[in-house]
């Protein structure tokens, strides 16, 4: 139908009609879709229903978890497979709690979240009111920043706002508690705020790449360590690139994993706690060391004091606050990583070579690798984990959960690029994988999401196999299964005399009984005479699959530097 | 003892304060006095901090520098900064 509008009517009567009335919680969806979020994670209740009532018309597909820690990690598996900034909902009181650990994963490993809370109206606010939390003072300390929203026209700017600061400079995730009342407050408005966008950062000052360079000549036995730094740069080429320019081996964190390609000739897998002896031992000879997007954890470093003795440090971060944290280097570029790395390709073509410390570098690779025995045993982690990379072949997702099999599949799995590995790095937080994976399926339907886990990480976030199954996912759960808090076992064996102390799950539970008891297909590998044709099986299934893989308990992962000690003092075996 | 006086300008809106105190608790840093006060337009307010760190003085100033609602630091290394010290007469 159309109206008749009076040829007079000037400038303000047009604004007037154009304004629109919205509530607050409108306006938070209507904001999130111009946003470009096309899918969230949550769970409703009491504080959050009238975001719920507005999703109800919304396009963003809502994925209901079965607890609001799933929700927290699916966003984070779509965050860490796209590099964009997911959302997660939550209602107030428990349904935030419940999202607290997910939140601080994601500040550790600076992951663009953002948590949106439901809170009780503000009249309520301080009256111990049904559901309260102060969210406010739980999500402070574990976010870049967070608001409590006072007032339906607050959201207008702290919703881009919220996605500026979660993905600017060094990411991170954001929370939003909005009390039901603003959510239902309705105000007029005649124009949406733009939605943020990311812009490209600028080079650090010439002065410094030029002196990185003049080290790097200068070095005669340079390495470099890769963090994930780089994958939240998106400069996982340039890295190469660069790595090849100055020949330059190449050690990664957890969180750098994917960033150079697993059979890289320059590659020297993960340094650290679990890296091999050649990787910690190349370290321990280089002179010169350049930490790319790196914050030098402990896991990584050992003994701050004994890390790359020989070594000159060059940091190059994005967050200045990381510049001094642990190391002092001798020179820091506190730039984006992505621009600085061109700023390096441009000014030189001369590849260099290196090919004494090359020789050195391969002598202690061949002599010092993981110890990898060639056989086809699948109750064996590292031929378990190959046969499974080798059936699903390239292009898969790969989450973990923490503990042993996160990481013999970090020593091992191969992995092609970056935003393949998902894992939880700073936090280490069990319970991590399942989630994840299904973020990652939902992000990538078009990728396998295999998340890789133990008996004790799985049962953590188990409930979200209902999630997986709901939606029909291409998830597959590769159990690791000795039936073990295996890494905690690991220290009591080796640091507590072996005894052995509440790491026994006592009762094995059937994990492919429970599975298809959720509606997924479950797999032995200890109910057949052929399990790698079982495998096989298992791993062509189209929706959600898991596969109990039983491992003896007694494996460890080795090398392993006892936490607190220097990365050269590794415990190679179980009776060193 | 050699205290150093951090000044701040910050955003001034309720839960500015919990940001610097949470950031000063959980890096534990040591902070001996501290001081908040709207500034004349009560659109910023002005934080004084009395801190006990020398040799991370570094980091507190990059840390506290990364809290969004920090507009600017200021760092007065003289060992006496007058506004704690006028403020002593109120103290027993």
């Amino acid at each position: 139908m159309k109206t008749n509008i009076p040829p007079a009517a000037n400038e303000h009567q047009k604004q007037e009609r154009r304004k629109m009335k919205f509530s607050g919680a409108q306006i938070i969806v209507k904001l999130l879709e111009r946003q470009g979020i096309k899918r969230m994670a949550g769970i409703p209740g009491g504080a959050n229903l009238p975001i719920y009532d507005a999703l109800y018309s919304s396009s963003i597909q809502h994925i209901l978890t079965r607890h609001e820690q799933g929700a927290g990690f699916i966003a984070q598996g779509m965050s860490r497979v796209s590099g964009k900034a997911s959302v997660c909902i939550a209602c107030s009181g428990p349904g935030a709690t419940n999202l607290v650990t997910a939140v601080t994963d994601a500040h550790m490993d600076s992951i663009p979240l953002i948590a949106i809370t439901g809170q009780v109206s503000t009249e309520l606010l301080g009256t111990d009111a049904f559901q309260e939390t102060d969210t406010f003072g739980l999500m402070l300390p574990i976010t870049k920043h967070n608001w409590m929203v006072r007032c339906a026209e607050e959201l207008l700017w702290v919703i881009p706002e919220a996605f500026r600061i979660a993905l600017s400079g060094r990411p991170g995730p954001v929370s939003i508690d909005v009390p039901k009342n603003v959510q239902q407050q309705i105000i007029e408005l005649s124009e949406w705020p733009e939605p943020y966008q990311p812009k490209a950062l600028p080079p650090p000052p010439m002065h410094e790449v030029t002196q990185m360079l003049d080290m790097l000549k200068n070095a005669k036995r340079p390495v470099l360590m890769v963090g994930g730094g780089v994958i939240n740069a998106n400069c996982a080429n340039e890295l190469v690139a660069f790595a090849e320019l100055y020949d330059l081996p190449t050690t990664v964190s957890l969180m750098g994993l994917g960033t150079m390609p697993t059979q890289h000739p320059l590659y020297l897998g993960m340094l650290g706690m679990h890296g091999a002896s050649s990787t910690n031992l190349v370290l321990d000879q280089c002179d010169l060391l350049i930490g790319a997007g790196v914050r030098f954890d402990d896991r990584a470093v050992g003994k701050v004091s004994e890390f790359c003795p020989q070594a000159s440090i060059i940091h190059i971060d994005i967050d200045e606050s990381e510049i001094g944290k642990i190391c002092n280097p001798h020179l820091a570029i506190c730039a984006d990583i992505g621009s600085t790395l061109r700023a390096c390709l441009a000014m030189e073509s001369q590849a260099v070579v290196n090919p004494r410390w090359r020789a050195t570098v391969c002598r202690l690779k061949a002599n010092n690798g993981l110890n990898i025995s060639q056989n086809e045993d699948l109750t064996q982690p590292y031929q378990l984990l190959l046969k499974v990379a080798e059936i699903v072949g390239g292009d898969i997702n790969v989450a973990t959960d923490v503990g042993q099999h996160q990481m013999w599949a970090a020593q091992v799995f191969p992995l092609r690029r970056p935003r393949q590995w998902i894992s939880s790095g700073g936090l280490g937080t069990m319970g991590f994988g399942l989630p994840a994976a299904i973020g990652a399926a939902l992000d990538q339907p078009e990728r396998m999401a295999l998340c890789i886990t133990g008996d004790g990480s799985f049962l953590m976030n188990i409930q979200e196999l209902d999630t997986a199954v709901e939606h029909n996912l291409n998830v597959k759960i590769l159990i690791l299964n000795n039936r073990h808090l295996g890494l905690v076992r690991q220290q009591q064996s080796l640091f507590y005399d072996g005894r052995l102390n509440a790491t026994s799950n006592r009762r094995p539970m059937n994990f492919a009984t429970a599975a298809a008891a959720m509606g997924a297909k479950g797999y032995d590998l200890a109910l057949s005479d052929n399990p790698i044709s079982l495998l096989r099986e298992a791993l062509k299934e189209l929706g959600p699959c898991v596969i109990n893989a039983p491992i003896p308990e007694q494996e460890m992962v080795f090398p392993m530097v006892a936490p607190g000690a220097a990365n050269n003092e590794m415990i190679l075996e179980a009776n060193a | 003892v050699n205290k150093t006086v951090i000044e701040l300008k910050v955003k001034n809106h309720p839960g500015v304060m919990s940001h610097i105190c949470g950031l000063f608790a959980r890096r534990a840093y040591n902070v001996g006095g501290i001081l908040c006060l709207p500034m004349a337009d009560n659109q910023y307010s002005q934080i004084w901090l009395q801190v006990d760190e020398q040799e991370r003085l570094d980091q507190v100033i990059r840390q506290t520098n990364k809290l969004e609602d920090v507009v600017k630091v200021t760092c007065h290394t003289d060992v006496d900064h007058h506004v704690f010290v006028e403020l002593e007469r109120f103290f027993s």
